[in-house]
């Protein structure tokens, strides 16, 4: 079992706001902790009910759907994985699954689960790396200039059809890539 | 499995948006199974989904939606179904996950027929903004000649096909596009099996399949 309470000292405070959250599920998914459930919904449930909204969801709907979100962020925390993606990220997939089973009413074909062996738990530094390079991609994010970044966002949206979608985002994705490319690495390794 | 050929950008942020056909995310998914470097590329465009969401400006929620979403919890509402994506494949199994979910099984669960020069193919069924279909071509037999509007994409799964352009092996993705008139031919030596998806009918250049199009729902 892997521990971030403590355990982690950042030298910096980029990304320990995603490192908390990270405990946060953790706390979830060991102790079935319902206030370290309360503080993830605070933040993330009205996040996802604006997200489906701006995705064309009436405001029952999303806020329907943003509780089965929610929900099923409760039921999956075991399938989490911090060295491969940061909780908003998490969140984003559910949301977006869950966003083409309400509107679209399609199924959604996922790629094949490679799943965590007891002996295969992330590794720390890993997950620091990982969360910290989440909060930079935020940050470029918001730094975009503004028409590229409403771009990035209808995509996102759901606003824009595939041949719509650029090719090119502005932002820089070539660390964060690498990073999960070496926990993949890591995790084939254990399978193997 | 040694991969040269990949999806694109645009693909993967597309995926990730969750604005491809049914037919197109399923040969994405399939492509990522066995890839794990256009599985980290996907990752990170699901990251930038994440720092989307995170920037959402919030909605508020109802005043009780934290006490009905644990009601929703104990009744079980958003449990996991177990299906067979969720699974990992026996090594000796073809098809990754996703396509087996589709397919039913593997391989020898596939529901050929016939489409003449000893190719065969099985559609699958999608939603019909687009088509998927697993194609079965001979070692050393063409796939007919055609153009196609929009976009194909081709994943081999077992086998090797060249066209005029390069050779596609095991794990490989062809990204074509309306530009491309390209006649693809099965390596000699084992039979190809690929899995095509397009956003529109083929249209074959020869005159035999264009007639026979529609018959096949090519």
């Amino acid at each position: 079992m892997y521990r971030f309470e403590g355990g982690v000292t950042m030298k910096s405070t980029t990304g320990s706001a995603h490192l908390e959250w990270v405990a946060h599920v953790v706390r979830v998914r060991d102790a079935r902790d319902e206030a370290a459930f309360a503080e993830l919904f605070r933040h993330f449930a009205p996040r996802v009910k604006a997200f489906l909204m701006k995705s064309g969801a009436s405001a029952s709907l999303a806020e329907e759907c943003a509780q089965e979100v929610m929900a099923t962020v409760w039921h999956k925390a075991h399938l989490f994985d911090p060295s491969r993606a940061s909780v908003a990220t998490w969140v984003f997939t559910i949301a977006r699954n869950r966003r083409i089973d309400a509107l679209r009413k399609q199924r959604r074909p996922e790629p094949e689960d490679l799943g965590w062996g007891p002996e295969a738990e992330p590794d720390q530094a890993e997950v620091l790396d990982l969360q910290q390079e989440s909060a930079r991609l935020t940050e470029a994010l918001r730094l975009l200039p503004e028409k590229q970044r409403v771009l990035v966002e209808r995509a996102y949206f759901g606003d824009l059809s595939h041949s719509e979608i650029a090719e090119e985002t502005g932002l820089p994705l070539g660390t964060i890539k690498s990073r999960i490319r070496l926990a993949l690495e890591r995790l084939r390794h254990a399978m193997s | 499995m040694s991969i040269k050929h990949h999806l694109t950008d645009a693909l993967l942020m597309a995926y990730s948006a969750g604005e491809l056909p049914e037919a197109f995310n399923l040969v994405v998914a399939t492509h990522v199974s066995l890839c794990d470097e256009c599985r980290a590329r996907l990752a990170s465009f699901d990251a930038v989904g994440g720092a989307v969401l995170e920037e959402c400006e919030d909605a508020s929620m109802t005043p009780d939606a934290l006490a009905a979403t644990m009601e929703r919890i104990r009744m079980g509402s958003g449990a996991p179904i177990h299906t067979d994506a969720a699974t990992r494949r026996h090594l000796s199994a073809l098809f990754p996950a996703p396509l087996r979910d589709y397919v039913g099984g593997d391989i020898d669960a596939v529901k050929w027929r016939p489409v003449g020069g000893g190719v065969r193919q099985a559609i699958l069924p999608t939603s019909k903004d687009a088509s998927v279909r697993l194609l079965h071509i001979p070692a050393g037999a063409a796939v007919p000649d055609h153009g196609h509007r929009g976009l194909e994409l081709t994943q081999v799964l077992k086998g090797a096909f060249r066209d005029e352009h390069d050779r596609f092996g095991a794990g490989d993705i062809e990204v074509a596009t309306e530009a491309d008139v390209h006649t693809p031919v099965a390596e000699p030596g084992e039979d190809c099996i690929c899995l095509a998806a397009t956003d529109a009918p083929l249209k074959f250049t020869g005159l035999l399949p264009r007639l026979a199009q529609p018959f096949f729902r090519i």
